[in-house]
C-alpha cells in the first residue's frame, strides 16, 4: 500500500491542485445520485444499481460514471440525478429509467421530457437545476458542493478545493488572527441562539487551562430539521475542516461530534470521514508538520432532545444523564471534564472553511446588519417543493415558501408556517413580508432556531399544532426544573381540554400566565422557550382557541373529538372504497348507492377520508 | 430470556472501562438484544464501577434504551412537526388497532413493539414508517394495514 499521509502544507497542496486536475480533465459523462436517507428511503441506490448494470452491458466503463452523493436539496423530487457536464437534471427516476437514460441522453444527446421537473405554476418543463425556480433564488454556499462530492472518497472533496483554508489557518494565520476573521465576517451559531461565533471562541480562547475540547453539535433534535444530517452525509470534510480551524484557533487538540443516533447514514459517512482525514495525516499528531494536534471522536446521542443543550451535551458525553446545569461557569471556562470547551453546531462548523478562504469582507457582504452569510432551512409540510433551501439572511418568508417552495399543494391557503422547533413559533399569512433574520423573528414572537420551517395550509388546526409541541416539550422536558416539568404538563392538559371542546374562555388567560412562568423560572434554553408555540399561536390565531372553546368547533377539522366525517351524497358513487377501509363497520350502503356513515359507530379514523377518490366525505 | 455471559463481557471489553463509555456500551447491548438485559447492566456496572442506579438512571432516561425486550418486528411511526401535519397521528393509530397494542409496547407473543419517535429527519418524504430498519416514505392510513398483514404474512411463512 502507498503512504497516502500528506506531511507538509506543500504535500496537500499538490494533492489539491492534482485533484482538481483530475476533475476537471475528466471527459466522462458524470452522474451524480442523490443518495442521502431521503434519497434511499427513495430507491435512489436501486437507480445506481440499474445505471451501473446499463453502463456495463453497453460497455461504456471508460466514459461514464456514477457518483453516489449525498442530498441536492430538492427532496420533492427525489431520487433525482444531475447529469455533468450539461447539468441535466432528472427527477423521480426509477431503476427503470435506467436504459433511457444512458441510450438517448449519455449515447444520443437527447433530452427526455418525461424526466424533467415541470412547474407547479406554468407547468413550464425546465431542464437543467439553475432554471428550476426552487433554486433559482437560492445560495447553495454551504451546500453546493453535495452535487459534485462523493462523502466517502476524500479525493472528492481535495478536487473542489477542500482543506485549503486548512492549509490557510495552519500556513499564515495565527489562532488570534483566525479568530479576528471569524469575528469580523459576523458569522452567529446556526443551531438556534445565534450567538457571534468569533466572541465564544475568544472566550474559549482566553480560559485558562492546558487541555481544551471542541464539540460539534450534531443532535439535531428540532422535529422537521434536518439540514445538519443532509451536510453531515453529503459533506463530512466540510464539517470536519470547520472543526480542525477551530480547534488551532481555540488551542483545544481533541474534538468530539455528538451525534443523533436516529441517523444511520450520516453516522457512517463522518466516521469514513474521520478514518480517511486520519489516513491522509489531516488529524492526529503535528498535522502537516505544523505542530497542531487534533483527534476528533464520536459520541452517539441515545434519543434525549435536552441533550441539544450545551451542559446536558457534555453531561452525556460524560456518560451521565443529560440534565443541563446552570451557567456560569459557561463551557468556554467549565466544560467536558471541568475544561474549556468550545460547542457549534454543524452548519456554523460548515461555515467555517468558506469564510478562512473568501475572507470575511466577502462573507459579511451576505445578509443583513445583524444576520450574516446563508442559511440552510428544511422546507417542509404542506408546501409543493418539500427540501432544504439555502438562501441568504434577510430574504423574506414569501419569497422562501412561494417562490422557492412553489406555494401550498392543491391550491389551498396558507395559514401558517412554523421556525425553530418546539422553541419557535407559529407566524401567520400577515407576516410574510418578514425577512428572515434573528431579530426579526424573534419579534415577531418565533424564532429562527436551527432552520426547520414547517407550512400550514388551512386544513392545520393550530390547537393541534400548540398541544402537539407541547406533548413534545412535557415528554422531552428533563425534570430538573419544576417549572418546566409541570408547566408544559399543565400547559398541555390544558391544551387538550381546549382541543377536547372542554375549554373555557378562563383557560386562555390561565395558559398565558403558566407560560410567562415557565419562561421566567426555568434553568435552560428548552424551558425558557417552551411556551413559545402556546403564546404565537394564542397571539396570532385566538380566534381558533375561541373557536374550540365557544362554538365546540375545530375549525380545521382535525381535533377528534369536535369533528364528525359524513358523507357527501351528489359526490358519492357509491364505490364501497370507504366501507371496505372502514375499520369499525361504520359505513352502510350497497355497491352504486350513496353509502351513509354511522356517527355512532364512526371512531373518526379518517380511512374512508382517505380512501375516497371523489371528495365525497366530509369532515366538520 | 438467556443469554451467554461471556458475549456480555466481550461487549463491555470492546470499550475503555472508564464512566464515559457507559453509554456506548448500553448502545451496543440495545442494538444486539434489543433491550437491555439486567444481568449485563450488573456486570456494566462492576466493570466501570458506576453503581447500578446510576446505570438504571441512565437507561430510563434516554428514549434509546429499552429495559424489556422488544420485539421481533420494530415498527417506529415518525411524529416529526412535518409528518404530523401530514397526519401521521392517525397512521399511528391505525397501527395500533391492527397490531392490538399500544404505542411504546410490545405485544404479548413477542413478535411486533410499536414505537413512536420525535423526528427522524426526513420530514420531506413524510408521514414515514421504519419497519425493521426500512424507511417507508408517504405513508398513509391504508399502507399502515398493508405494512401490518406484510408482516403477519413473513410470520406465516416462517411457522
Amino acid at each position: 500500500m502507498t503512504d497516502i499521509k500528506l506531511k507538509s502544507f506543500e504535500d496537500l497542496k499538490q494533492k489539491i491542485k492534482q485533484e482538481s486536475l483530475r476533475k476537471e480533465k475528466e471527459k466522462h459523462t458524470v452522474l451524480t445520485v442523490s443518495a442521502g436517507t431521503c434519497g434511499q428511503a427513495r430507491g435512489s441506490l436501486k437507480v445506481v444499481e440499474a445505471l451501473e448494470r446499463t453502463i456495463k452491458d453497453k460497455k461504456l466503463e471508460d466514459r461514464v460514471i456514477v457518483k453516489v452523493t449525498g442530498c441536492h436539496g430538492f427532496c420533492e423530487a427525489e431520487p433525482n440525478i444531475i447529469i455533468h457536464p450539461n447539468n441535466l437534471f432528472y427527477q423521480n427516476v426509477q431503476p427503470k429509467d435506467a436504459e433511457d437514460i444512458i441510450q438517448q441522453t449519455v449515447i444520443n444527446d437527447t433530452v427526455i421530457d418525461r424526466l424533467l421537473y415541470k412547474e407547479h405554476d406554468t407547468g413550464e418543463l425546465k431542464s437543467t437545476g439553475p432554471e428550476i425556480g426552487f433554486y433559482k433564488k437560492q445560495m447553495r454556499n454551504v451546500l453546493g458542493d453535495n452535487e459534485y462530492i462523493e462523502p466517502l472518497n476524500i479525493d472528492d472533496y481535495f478536487a473542489v478545493g477542500g482543506y485549503s483554508a486548512l492549509v490557510k489557518t495552519l500556513q499564515e494565520m495565527s489562532p488570534e488572527e483566525v479568530i479576528d476573521e471569524v469575528k469580523r465576517s459576523g458569522l452567529r451559531g446556526r443551531g438556534g441562539a445565534g450567538f457571534l461565533t468569533g466572541n465564544k471562541w475568544a472566550f474559549s480562547r482566553k480560559a485558562k487551562g492546558d487541555k481544551k475540547y471542541i464539540i460539534c453539535n450534531a443532535d439535531e433534535g428540532d422535529p422537521g430539521a434536518y439540514m445538519d444530517r443532509s451536510l453531515m452525509e453529503g459533506n463530512p470534510h466540510r464539517v470536519l475542516e470547520g472543526m480542525m480551524i477551530g480547534a488551532y484557533a481555540i488551542g483545544a487538540d481533541e474534538g468530539y461530534i455528538y451525534i443523533r443516533d436516529e441517523y444511520p447514514v450520516a453516522l457512517k459517512h463522518i466516521n469514513v470521514a474521520i478514518q480517511e482525514a486520519e489516513a491522509h495525516g489531516l488529524l492526529g499528531e503535528n498535522i502537516l508538520g505544523s505542530g497542531f494536534n487534533f483527534k476528533v471522536r464520536i459520541s452517539r446521542g441515545a434519543g434525549a432532545f435536552v441533550c441539544g443543550e450545551e451542559t446536558a451535551m457534555i453531561a452525556s458525553i460524560e456518560g451521565g444523564v443529560g440534565i443541563p446545569r446552570q451557567r456560569p461557569p459557561f463551557p468556554a471556562v467549565k466544560g467536558l471534564w471541568k475544561k474549556p470547551t468550545n460547542i457549534n453546531n454543524v452548519e456554523t462548523w460548515g461555515n467555517v472553511p468558506l469564510i478562512i478562504n473568501r475572507g470575511a469582507d466577502w462573507y459579511s457582504k451576505i445578509g443583513t446588519n445583524g444576520s450574516k452569510g446563508t442559511k440552510i432551512f428544511s422546507l417542509v409540510g404542506k408546501i409543493n417543493n418539500t427540501g432544504l433551501v439555502e438562501v441568504p439572511m434577510g430574504i423574506t418568508l414569501r419569497e422562501v415558501i412561494f417562490d422557492i417552495g412553489g406555494g401550498i399543494p392543491e391550491g389551498k391557503d396558507f395559514k401558517a408556517v412554523q421556525t425553530g422547533g418546539p422553541s419557535g413559533g407559529c407566524l401567520p399569512k400577515e407576516k410574510l413580508d418578514l425577512p428572515i433574520d434573528y431579530e426579526s423573528l424573534t419579534q415577531a414572537g418565533s424564532i429562527m432556531g436551527s432552520g426547520g420551517m414547517i407550512v400550514m395550509d388551512e386544513n392545520t388546526c393550530m390547537v393541534d399544532v400548540a398541544k402537539y409541541f407541547l406533548n413534545f416539550l412535557r415528554d422531552e422536558s428533563c425534570g430538573k426544573c419544576i417549572s418546566c416539568r409541570e408547566g408544559t404538563q399543565r400547559m398541555w392538559e390544558i391544551v387538550n381540554k381546549i382541543s377536547g371542546g372542554r375549554g373555557k374562555m378562563a383557560d386562555l388567560d390561565l395558559l398565558e400566565e403558566l407560560a410567562e412562568a415557565v419562561k421566567d423560572a426555568s434553568l435552560c434554553g428548552l424551558g425558557q422557550t417552551a411556551a413559545n408555540p402556546v403564546l404565537s399561536t394564542l397571539r396570532y390565531f385566538r380566534d381558533e382557541y375561541i373557536s374550540h372553546i365557544r362554538d365546540k368547533k375545530c375549525p380545521a377539522g382535525v381535533c377528534k373529538e369536535l369533528i364528525t366525517y359524513s358523507v357527501i351524497p351528489e359526490n358519492c358513487t357509491g364505490c364501497l372504497a370507504c366501507k371496505k377501509v372502514c375499520p369499525s363497520d361504520a359505513v352502510s350502503g350497497e355497491l352504486k348507492e350513496v353509502h351513509i356513515i354511522n356517527k355512532e359507530k364512526c371512531i373518526k379514523c379518517g380511512a374512508c377520508f382517505e380512501a375516497c377518490n371523489f371528495d365525497a366525505i366530509k369532515v366538520e | 430470556m438467556l443469554h451467554d455471559q461471556t458475549e456480555f463481557e466481550d461487549i463491555i471489553l470492546k470499550h475503555p472501562q472508564e464512566k464515559r463509555s457507559l453509554i456506548p456500551i448500553l448502545q451496543d447491548f440495545q442494538s444486539k438484544y434489543n433491550y437491555l438485559p439486567p444481568v449485563a447492566l450488573n456486570m456494566v456496572s462492576q466493570a466501570l464501577d458506576v453503581p447500578l442506579i446510576d446505570i438504571i438512571s441512565v437507561a430510563s432516561f434516554y428514549n434509546a434504551f429499552s429495559l424489556e425486550p422488544k420485539g421481533e418486528h420494530q415498527i417506529t411511526v415518525c411524529m416529526g412537526t412535518a409528518c404530523h401535519v401530514r397526519g401521521a397521528p392517525k397512521i399511528l393509530e391505525e397501527f395500533e388497532r391492527n397490531l392490538k397494542i399500544q404505542t411504546g409496547h410490545t405485544r404479548e407473543d413477542g413478535k411486533y413493539s410499536l414505537d413512536s419517535v420525535a423526528c427522524l429527519g426526513c420530514c420531506a418524504i413524510g408521514p414515514v414508517v421504519v419497519v425493521d430498519g426500512e424507511y417507508h416514505a408517504q405513508t398513509s392510513i391504508r399502507n399502515a394495514g398493508k405494512i401490518v398483514k406484510m408482516l403477519e404474512k413473513k410470520e406465516k411463512i416462517n411457522d
